[in-house]
């Protein structure tokens, strides 16, 4: 079992309370960092800790954090993005259901270092009952003196304040998400200006994930050197991992980055292999829009190298041979799952998804789900395969948020892979027209 | 500001619209969170209130209503409740059902429990049960995929589901729906 950061008191009965939190350590690092360092000096605790942002792009947060701009007339504000939404992820949901002091915590610290006096957390609608957890979290924090005027005698003063989204993916893109902050729909914004400049309120802004925020306790805690030497190489401290799909212990595990992938999928300390007994086909290591990894490069690179859980590991080979740590989400097919079926329900996903703002997006990504609809239920032609690819490649880059480059990669991966999935659908109309999928919805194409 | 719109009585089947002073008081400090010049940003946490106080769904007047409190123009709500597939725009059932068939939840049966609920209620999806009890709809991705399928009924987690699960869920909820409901914590109150 490797190092817990966040996770280490997360089975004590009573952690999500002040009392249980606080008499395991919690506030801590809050006073330390209030008390002992300078704004200045927990920044630079959290550059040398080498932290990545949690959220999918895995930017480095000290970096992020440095960028706002300093002589801006406007206040600062501290965002946190609770919008999780990308498919298999659900790390953020449990992390604030049973551990919610230490967001609170996280944001308290993360405001002292870059002088923010007012944080959003922006929860998405769906997590209603996650809203009132955190809102009780905050009145206990407020009772106990870590919230509001002069936080614990340091001069600090914070308020934070929980904001619910309404159902929308696009929320969860940091521009798109301040402006639903602002009460508008959730059309991203383009960059430049980029939020640490012009924000919410066109004000310096940093939009930080709950995991990344939920982190920057255990390296005041530990201090940047000990968090930096655990994980490898730029991939460092401990990632949480939502695992999901066809395996026997599907689950939140906090790993530290850099364990193998095989040990991740079959050892009974995180997903205890595939369910009943199948083999293993694919794996979405980081969330549904990143590429997806056929069962012989799972285990091991294209070179013959272990593959780790790590950012650059994932990664090896780009998207040829390889994908994306992501936002950690970890899903897996076994043996028996149609790839042409689950690249559709992505497709359907990412059109529903869609703003709208941009054209390639708005008409992408429902052409692709007609198309993989068609070949899904045996009225394919053999050149739609080509046309995906086509279709993926000019939404790709050309869109104002990454949506876009969302809904592309996994269709192009499960081509580039499985394109012999995708030709048997089509030569084998009869068999796929009946099988059953349960669902009734059908829509004329 | 939209000042044609301050004096207007709403109206909802026949009922005046306004919050309860309470609950109007409570809108007033959500509003006060975000900075003066911008109520508007308490529009998506007002709407949800809207909706659950003003019987489940967003009419018209209910928004001109929520756009006079926040000092905005109509169009600038109507806009916004189209746009996230919370708001409903029609009345539905006492029970929404709404079951996930993303990616994750599709390998692990979710358009199966997605059938099961069509055949069980006798309606299709987007349609409403005869005694106005049971909507259907399929969603996208609720961000529960280690509990894969799921789905959320009246914002509440049914997770594991199997067909058979959906049944007795389905009778229990046709039983309960006669007795007294326990009081569920309402949106406002979540906001505090």
């Amino acid at each position: 079992m490797g190092r817990k950061i966040l996770l280490e008191h997360i089975d004590v009965p009573g952690i999500n309370t002040f009392d249980v939190y606080r008499a395991h350590g919690g506030y801590k690092a809050a006073e330390k960092a209030l008390k002992e360092m300078s704004a200045a000096q927990v920044v630079e605790e959290v550059k040398s800790a080498g932290l990545r942002g949690r959220g999918g792009a895995g930017f480095p947060t000290g970096m992020k954090w440095s960028f706002l701009d300093k002589k801006s007339a406007n206040p600062t504000y501290l965002v946190c993005n609770a919008d999780e939404s990308e498919p298999g992820t659900f790390k953020d949901r449990y992390l604030m259901e049973h551990i919610p002091h230490m967001l609170i915590e996280g944001v308290i610290i993360s405001s002292y270092a870059i002088g923010c006096n007012t944080a959003y957390i922006y929860v998405r609608g769906e997590f209603k009952y996650i809203i009132g957890i955190l809102n009780k979290a905050i009145r206990e924090a407020h009772a106990n003196g870590f919230l509001g005027n002069n936080i614990q005698g340091s001069g600090f003063n914070l308020e934070i304040h929980v904001h619910s989204g309404a159902g929308a993916y696009i929320c969860g893109e940091e521009t798109a998400l301040l402006e639903s902050l602002e009460g508008k729909r959730g059309n991203p914004r383009l960059k430049p200006p980029f939020p640490a400049v012009k924000g919410l309120y066109e004000s310096p802004t940093v939009v930080n994930n709950v995991e990344t925020l939920a982190t920057v306790v255990g390296i005041i805690n530990i201090g940047a050197a000990t968090y930096a030497g655990i994980g490898v190489g730029k991939s460092s401290g401990t990632k949480l991992i939502s695992a999901c799909g066809n395996i026997n212990k599907p689950g939140v595990y906090e790993i530290e980055l850099g364990i193998p992938v095989e040990e991740f999928i079959y050892s009974d300390v995180y997903c205890g292999g595939i369910k009943d007994g199948k083999k293993l086909k694919a794996v979405i290591p980081g969330g549904s829009s990143v590429p997806i990894l056929p069962q012989n490069l799972v285990c091991k690179t294209a070179n013959g190298d272990v593959r780790l859980m790590s950012y650059e590991s994932l990664a090896d080979g780009g998207f040829q041979t390889g994908s994306m740590l992501g936002s950690g989400g970890f899903i897996v097919l076994d043996e028996d799952a149609c790839v042409v079926r689950h690249t559709y329900t992505l497709a359907r996903f990412y059109r529903h998804e869609s703003c709208g703002q941009c054209s390639p997006c708005r008409e992408g990504t429902g052409w692709m789900e007609k198309v993989l609809y068609r070949i899904e239920n045996g009225e394919g032609r053999m050149h739609d395969i080509d046309l995906l690819v086509n279709i993926s490649k000019n939404i790709e880059g050309n869109t104002i948020c990454p949506l876009g480059d969302a809904a592309a990669w996994p269709v192009a991966a499960a081509i580039r892979h499985f394109r012999h999935e995708f030709e048997f659908h089509v030569k084998h109309p009869e068999i796929v027209k009946n099988i059953d999928h349960g669902s009734l919805e059908k829509f004329n194409i | 500001m939209s000042s044609h719109t301050a004096h207007k009585q709403y109206e909802k089947e026949g009922k005046p619209i306004a919050f309860s002073p309470e609950i109007l008081e409570k809108v007033k400090q959500i509003i006060k969170r975000y900075p003066e010049g911008r109520q508007n940003s308490a529009l998506l946490p007002v709407l949800h209130i809207a909706q659950e106080e003003f019987g489940g769904y967003l009419s018209v007047d209910v928004m001109d209503y929520v756009a006079s409190l926040l000092h905005i123009k109509p169009i600038e709500v109507y806009e916004v409740s189209t746009f996230y597939t919370q708001y409903y725009p029609e009345k539905r059932g006492k029970y929404m059902i709404e079951v996930c068939h993303t990616g994750p939840c599709a390998i692990c049966g979710g358009e199966h429990i997605s059938k099961r609920l069509q055949e069980k209620l006798g309606v299709k999806l987007n349609q409403t049960t005869a005694d106005g009890l049971f909507t259907i709809k399929e969603v996208e991705c609720l961000g529960a995929c280690g509990f894969a399928p799921v789905m959320q009924i009246n914002t509440e987690f049914y997770e594991k589901l199997t067909p058979e699960k959906i049944d007795t869920i389905i009778d229990d909820l046709k039983q309960r729906a006669s007795e007294p409901q326990p009081q569920q914590q309402k949106w406002v109150e979540r906001f505090f």
